[in-house]
């Protein structure tokens, strides 16, 4: 048993101007994960704290937050490798709805346009299923991986530079269903990811696969989309009798 | 949405990036060498200016300089867009020029040879 100190940011909509930053000393389990401490808060030193979190294995992906400036699932963020105070904060880049709880319509939003989902190229067939190989799983598999947790849109310059940006996890997401050999909805998908607010606002940064919990790289994807819409800009303009 | 025409200054960044990513360690051997006067026969001056003599040799240095220069310039414009220099074509236009410059100058000493 060990105590630790969080210095968490509150704001209530309803009589805070501002967001402010309050103290709680925690006594806190060895084991214990950033979202343990806040739950221990919640339930013995103030219930007005909120936050979301669901699964508390890295599987829903709901705790992303920043703790000492980092973006960080909380229940992955263990007490121990955190020296002092402890500082927790909403994930940076959303605007805040109340304490760590942001307002994510944004990225919902964007999640919608890129048609996350399989646009099938041929008929199902009849009383069976699609099959693949395991060289064509292995083409999309890691990018099926991600949790929507956002903490890649935290971790991205260019999404605070400029919000219009589609952001990471949206395009990995595309190029997921891009790169499956059942799906034929490429060309729709298109028209966001070769926008310029799709990948092309993208400098290669990189933060988002260094933050990633899942290690879904979607700054590979990001990668490349970008040099298939190239390939895909020479053709339409240098050789358009190529394109179906 | 209207599909971007980033990839006309994108494709020669990437592709020049890749390039220089292979040819500079390269040029910084040599050089290195070259200045430690461990000059191999075959880097000779005499050599290299003949090499350079070659139609297809001199196609394919106006190549590696333009492209380098290029993903160079091209960088230049998105580090200035991050450092807050939101002033992106008249950025954009004066780094495509240097580099555009640079091209034309290696292209006209080429030509000399
Ligand atoms: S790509 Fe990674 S960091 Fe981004 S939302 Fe998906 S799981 Fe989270």
């Amino acid at each position: 048993m060990r105590q630790v100190e969080l210095e968490v940011l509150r704001y209530n909509p309803e009589t805070d101007r501002e967001p402010h930053f309050q103290r709680y000393a925690v006594d806190c389990q060895e084991e214990w994960v950033v979202l343990d401490a806040l739950n221990h808060v919640k339930e013995t030193l103030d219930p007005t704290l909120s936050y979301r979190w669901s699964c508390h294995m890295a599987v829903c992906g709901s705790c992303g937050m920043m703790v000492n400036g980092e973006p960080k699932l909380a229940c992955k963020a263990f007490l121990r490798d955190y020296p002092g105070v402890i500082r927790v904060e909403p994930l940076r880049h959303f605007p805040v709805e109340r304490d760590l709880v942001t307002v994510i319509d944004d990225f919902v939003a964007k999640l919608a346009r890129v048609k996350p989902y399989l646009i099938p190229k041929d008929k199902a067939p009849e009383a069976a299923e699609f099959r693949q190989t395991p060289a064509q799983l292995k083409r999309y598999k890691q990018f099926t991986l991600c949790i929507n947790c956002m903490l890649c849109y935290a971790a991205c310059p260019e999404y605070g530079l400029i919000p219009k940006y589609l952001g990471p996890a949206a395009i990995a997401l595309a190029h997921r269903w891009n790169r499956d050999s059942r799906d034929g909805g490429r060309d729709a998908r298109q028209e966001e990811l070769a926008a310029t607010e799709g990948a092309w606002e993208c400098s290669f940064v990189g933060a988002c696969s260094e933050v990633c919990p899942e290690h879904v790289d979607p700054a590979g994807a990001i990668q490349q989309v970008k040099i298939e819409s190239t390939v895909d800009w020479y053709q339409a303009h240098l050789m358009p009798w190529t394109k179906k | 949405m209207a599909r971007s025409n980033k990839p006309i200054v994108w494709g020669p960044f990437a592709t020049g990036g890749t390039l220089t990513a292979f040819v500079t360690p390269a040029l910084v051997v040599v050089t290195l060498l070259a200045a430690l006067g461990a000059v191999p026969d075959l880097l000779a001056y005499e050599r290299l200016h003949a090499l350079a003599a070659h139609g297809l040799a001199k196609v394919a240095i106006a190549g590696v300089v333009f492209l380098s220069l290029w993903s160079a310039a091209h960088r230049l414009r998105i580090t200035c867009y991050d450092l807050g220099i939101r002033a992106d074509t008249l950025v954009a236009t004066i780094v495509y020029a240097a580099a555009l410059a640079g091209t034309g100058a290696s292209v006209f000493y080429l030509l000399r040879i």
